[in-house]
């Protein structure tokens, strides 16, 4: 069971802001999601490696090469929120 | 007039007219669309093609018109994921398959409809509102690459790309009655493919027949140094367009017909099954325990990699943002407003599944069942050369049928999401119909072994009409 308080938490830590009543619906929605996926806890996993990547593929290395890429003023493009060449965005607290 | 045609027509058509002319004739059957599969068209197609035609028809997709997905990076148009948190967003550099196909000339119409940021099985989900099912406009297209599925199905572009991160590709192939082929993962760069589920989904093309897809993949498949999970696979999947299945041995997943299918679905998945041992394959049946709990792993693990993933739609530096009077404040709000519903809920439950607490509950425990599943594949693949089971257990459902109930709309999934998890290919194609509608019949194979479903699919094809059924009154 997840909690209205616990919704609000995660809501906090993936920055997402949730008034009082979608506080309320999602905490619906994602209990009855939950439920579904309590069904995992009938498997014994205990001695089953877990899989983060399917194909093997292991520690893909290159040359350390300068190649071009994008200048300041493309990545820049798509926002108002410049100075300097840089981002802008409000301060953290 | 609508007019469906393969690579080699549109090829025809190029010569004995010009990529400017076909290129014209899909824009005006586009400009009568009545299914909103499209949400930008390149303004620039139009001078793209005749710029082909000035410098002559050389490249393998010379002026053949495509239309991608709306998550795939176009340089100078505006790429949004069906989200208003990227609206006017535009790339300022191309992805990997955008770059071979410009270099295999093709013509970029324009970006598609999808569920927003792919989360979804019906492209209802998207900013730019659902696509509509051509075969029935009452029906969802399916999704989540909606729009990619159903233009192809309704005339509209002769070939696309979509993503598929738990069906996305063969999903809406099945319900629109088109083909969508889902590579072994690593099989296409995902360099410039805006991130749902980095470690499931993969590019996949979509059109009106198998060999098409051959083309498409042998375009825009094979090893890119950007995206490091990119395999080295030299296979020409033209040559395996082969009619020829004698000897090929067939399992049939009884998980895969499991209660809740729909009779129409399971009898023409049945018929092909039988088509096949007409045409000199054998097929036994295969048990596939843990399918019951990949859908629960693949959210698990779908849903924490989109929330990590999706951290960085901030508001700082592209689309939408939103006023505070701090990061936070501003951040916060950014993301309440620019996201959709789904999208939110998919973010909160892989913020708690990876939380403290819940980490080793939630996303390690689903770890350890995507093992299982991959395990079954390795089992079963092992005995027999192809896997072939419905794509989707049910024909399109109705707009707004399932768009209240999250769960439900997870619950279609059951099919597709184990191939995900597993990482190896599967492709959708046409195998009759159930209520008017059409049904796929989804072929899986070992990993890197594109060749022999493709060489199935194929000879599928040539031996049966079901491909070349189209919607009815769709322009």
């Amino acid at each position: 069971m997840i909690t209205k308080e616990e919704v609000e938490h995660i809501g906090w830590l993936a920055r997402i802001e949730i008034d009082e009543l979608e506080a309320d619906i999602y905490t619906t929605q994602l209990n009855s999601v939950l439920d579904y996926f309590g069904q995992l806890d009938e498997i014994d996993t205990d001695d089953v490696p877990p899989t983060y990547h399917v194909v093997d593929v292991v520690n893909v290395f290159r040359e350390d090469v300068v190649v071009e890429s994008l200048s300041q003023d493309e990545v820049l493009e798509n926002t108002e929120h410049k100075q300097e060449g840089y981002f802008k965005a409000p301060s953290i607290s | 007039m609508v007019e469906w045609m393969s690579i080699p027509e549109v090829k025809e058509r190029i010569e004995s007219t010009s990529s400017q002319e076909v290129t014209a004739s899909y824009l005006e059957t586009i400009g009568k669309s009545k299914i909103n599969g499209f949400v930008t068209l390149w303004g620039g197609a139009i001078p793209r093609a005749g710029d082909i035609d000035k410098k002559g028809h050389d490249g393998v997709l010379a002026g053949v018109p495509i239309a991608i997905k709306d998550n795939i990076s176009t340089k100078g148009i505006q790429t949004t994921c069906g989200s208003k948190i990227l609206e006017g967003y535009v790339p300022p550099y191309n992805a990997h398959v955008i770059e071979r196909l410009i270099n295999a000339g093709a013509v970029i119409l324009g970006k598609t409809n999808m569920d927003e940021f792919a989360m979804g099985t019906s492209t209802e989900s998207s900013y730019a509102g659902p696509t509509l099912n051509p075969w029935d406009l009452d029906r969802v297209p399916g999704g989540s690459s909606g729009g990619s599925a159903a233009v192809v199905a309704a005339g509209e572009a002769p070939i696309s790309l979509g993503s598929d991160t738990g069906g996305s590709v063969r999903c809406p192939a099945a319900f629109c009655g088109v083909v969508g082929l889902k590579p072994t993962y690593g099989g296409i760069s995902r360099y410039g493919l805006i991130s749902y589920a980095n470690s499931l989904e993969q590019i996949g093309p979509l059109a009106t027949n198998v060999s098409d897809i051959a083309i498409l993949m042998d375009v825009v498949g094979g090893y890119d140094p950007r995206d490091s999970t990119s395999i080295k696979n030299e296979a020409v999947h033209q040559d395996a367009l082969v009619d020829d299945v004698s000897g090929l041995k067939v399992g049939v997943p009884d998980e895969y017909f499991s209660e809740g299918i729909d009779p129409g679905v399971e009898r023409s998945v049945w018929d092909a099954i039988h088509k096949f041992e007409d045409m000199g394959a054998t097929w036994e049946k295969v048990s596939m325990p843990h399918t019951r709990y990949a859908l629960s792993a693949y959210y698990i693990i779908a849903m924490s990699e989109a929330s990590s993933n999706l951290a960085r739609f901030d508001g700082t530096r592209y689309g939408f943002n939103a006023q505070g009077d701090n990061w936070h404040v501003m951040a916060s709000r950014t993301r309440a407003s620019g996201f959709g519903e789904e999208v939110k809920r998919r973010i909160l439950l892989g913020t708690y599944a990876l939380s403290a607490g819940y980490h080793d509950k939630y996303y390690l425990k689903a770890l350890k069942v995507r093992t299982l599943v991959k395990q079954d594949f390795e089992k079963a693949l092992a005995r027999t050369d192809v896997l072939m089971a419905p794509t989707m257990p049910t024909p399109a459902f109705k707009i707004g049928e399932k768009i209240e109930d999250p769960l439900s709309l997870y619950l279609a999934d059951v099919n597709t999401v184990p191939i995900n998890l597993a990482g190896v290919p599967s492709i959708s194609v046409p195998c009759g119909s159930a209520d008017g509608l059409p049904v796929g019949l989804q072929i899986i194979g070992g990993h890197y072994d594109e060749s022999t479903i493709i060489r199935a699919a194929y000879s599928f094809e040539q031996n049966t009409g079901h491909h070349t059924k189209r919607p009815e009154g769709v322009a």
